[in-house]
């Protein structure tokens, strides 16, 4: 009872990063809370999958599993968590804002009419006086995300209503092992007790997965544009920059929504999250959406006609001027000093 | 093949790229009456996806339900311009601070109200917001089946309906019973035009509240042209639990924001010269950085 809830996303038996990076955010909140970790694994073909989460520092695995339950769809897996959290009443749980984090936590909050909050880059402990109702919470989940178009950031909290829903995107938390031998126990649940054939309406009849082409997550430099980029012509400088230092392109929201680049790039809270040794900032003014995905970087270099600009204040490295100009200029200096 | 009924879940959204100061009140929502405001982009993709079900199948029928302040009704008319049938505005300061789950309970009881329908479709989420949770909740506390991240429709039988998903990672083909909520991607078509035709149509139409005001001399015209009336539904023409609206209906409650101030780093800072650039070139080489 009270412990927090990990809902675990599988594909062809590996359970997704996001999830184990949730785990290991929320080993930190149930330590700090004294309290339990437990992970909820839905699917088919989940034989061992325990092995994979109980490192993280997760006391108990509820695995149910069943052929139908591959691949995902809406109505039985939030039949399983409804059911799972009516009866277990976790304080807290976490699910990856992806595509199924985003499609199930909604259904599962709404019948139990708890709060959810979307996106969150950061989860922490806290107390909250209500000082109209004379009242005071102790241990909330604070659920801190940037909001209204990344202008301001909002820590949301739900103060009566349990479980306490987060989604977090992939990459935000860090993903760590905490023992290969931690003593976790494996509760496998019976499907029939949990989801009724009615639950499988919705039909999955055919599926292409594809690889993600682009590995901006994993390069060691981004090279990444924002709206002062100014068009898809001068985009193309970042890919020769890029190509030159062996980077990845990135965009910011405004880039994308402009059409200089591709959706698949697009680096922020609402797209990837980017730890690299470099990061280049292109015409970006840095709004805090954006900073959410790459202000971790190591190094920083802000590229801006505006000496101003409020990215420049994350940079190690601020050069003022015209971008045209400056990129041929990195790219020519890089090959002479290579050489 | 009978029309179906579809509504069409609509929000007007801040245009949060031209964000002032005074757009925060002081309770930490939104002050919506000082900002643009726009149609949400995804539920114009969702009005694509309708009305080309409506091309297809003759009979269909497109509502677009709203909920939001009296000038909400803009995105109404913008809907009408471009294809739908009808609107219906859900307004009332009742609602006033909801989050996702008070907003969708309010909109759920409004569709209950509204008869009888097949499919509803929603933006997969607005721009404000970025949650893409409204959606299914309303499905939710419908009871439901849900397929979000939908980009195409691509068969339609009796009583059931084929759809494409776009997910992150690939696309997935779901076929689905009716009745059946819906979110679309901004991968779905762009949302046609206004139709001149149409525009003129519906130039007039307005809510009750907006006729009030309004000092015109066409307002004979609403008697005789009953497709003129944007019908405004308030919290007494729902059923509904008032702890169950607004801010009392809401779980999550703001408990603080934060304007975003940054502490500047101690950044070196040089301009397109050719110098700076060389030696910067040299010292992120030297220290393995870059090369």
């Amino acid at each position: 009872m009270n412990n927090i809830f990990v809902y675990c996303e599988v594909e062809e038996g590996v359970v997704a990063d996001v999830s184990l990076e949730l785990l290991t955010k929320g080993r930190s909140l149930a330590n700090e809370l004294k309290c339990q970790l437990e992970a909820v694994i839905v699917g088919a073909g989940l034989k061992d999958v325990e092995n994979q989460v109980i490192p993280y520092g997760v006391d108990v695995v509820h695995i149910i599993e069943d052929l139908r339950l591959a691949p995902y769809t809406t109505s039985p897996h939030a039949a399983v968590l409804i059911k799972l959290f009516q009866e277990e009443k976790p304080q807290i749980a976490l699910m990856g804002a992806t595509p199924i984090g985003r499609d199930l936590g909604p259904r599962v909050s709404s019948a139990l009419h708890s709060g959810l909050t979307a996106d969150c880059t950061s989860l922490e402990i806290g107390d909250h006086e209500d000082k109209k109702a004379g009242k005071v919470y102790k241990d909330l989940l604070y659920q801190i995300r940037p909001a209204f178009g990344g202008n301001i950031i909002a820590w949301i909290i739900n103060p009566d209503c349990r479980p306490q829903m987060a989604t977090v995107r992939e990459g935000v938390m860090k993903k760590e092992i905490l023992n290969v031998k931690y003593p976790g126990k494996v509760n496998h649940l019976e499907v029939s007790k949990y989801v009724s054939d009615t639950d499988f309406a919705v039909q999955v009849i055919e599926r292409h997965l594809e690889k993600r082409k682009i590995n901006i997550k994993g390069a060691s430099i981004v090279v990444s544009g924002g709206y002062g980029v100014g068009s898809k012509e001068n985009f193309k400088l970042l890919y020769d920059l890029a190509d030159v230092l062996g980077a990845e392109v990135g965009a910011s929201r405004a880039a994308v929504d402009a059409g200089f680049t591709d959706h698949e790039r697009q680096i922020g809270q609402t797209g990837i999250t980017v730890r690299p040794k470099l990061y280049i900032a292109c015409g970006i003014s840095g709004q805090v959406q954006h900073r959410a995905g790459m202000e971790e970087s190591a190094q920083i270099i802000s590229i801006n006609t505006d000496p101003e600009a409020p990215i420049n204040a994350l940079a190690d490295y601020v050069i003022t001027g015209d971008l045209s100009e400056i990129i041929p200029k990195m790219i020519k200096y890089y090959k002479q000093n290579t050489k | 093949m009978k029309g179906l009924r579809i509504i069409v879940l609509a929000k007007q959204v801040p245009d949060t790229r031209n964000v002032g100061k005074d757009a925060m009140k002081a309770d930490g929502t939104v002050n919506r009456a000082v900002l643009p405001a726009i149609f949400n982009p995804e539920d114009l993709n969702a009005l694509e996806l309708a009305l080309r079900v409506k091309d297809e199948i003759p009979g269909t029928t497109v509502t677009i339900l709203t909920m939001g302040p009296g000038r909400a009704a803009e995105i109404i008319r913008e809907g009408l311009y471009r294809g739908a049938d009808g609107g219906v505005l859900l307004t009332d300061r009742a609602f006033a601070g909801s989050d996702t789950l008070a907003t969708s309970y309010a909109l759920s009881q409004a569709i209950k109200e509204m008869g009888e329908y097949d499919l509803i479709i929603a933006g997969r989420q607005a721009i404000d917001g970025d949650t893409a949770q409204v959606g299914p909740q309303v499905a939710e506390k419908l009871g439901l089946f849900q397929v979000t991240y939908v980009e195409a429709v691509l068969k339609i039988e009796k009583s059931k309906i084929t759809v494409r998903r776009r997910l992150d990672n690939g696309v997935e083909t779901v076929k689905a019973p009716l009745p059946l909520l819906l979110t679309v991607n901004s991968t779905a078509p762009d949302c046609r035009s206004r139709n001149a035709k149409l525009l003129m149509k519906y130039k007039h139409a307005r809510t009750v509240t907006e006729r009030q005001a309004a000092t015109e001399d066409y307002l004979y015209l609403y008697d005789s042209r009953p497709f003129l009336n944007i019908h405004e539904m308030t919290v007494m023409e729902i059923k509904s639990e008032p702890d169950q609206l607004g801010l009392a209906g809401s779980p999550t409650k703001v408990k603080r924001i934060e304007n975003v101030i940054l502490q500047a780093k101690d950044a070196k800072r040089l301009t397109a010269a050719d110098k700076g650039i060389n030696d910067l070139m040299k010292e992120l080489i030297d220290s393995h950085v870059i090369g």
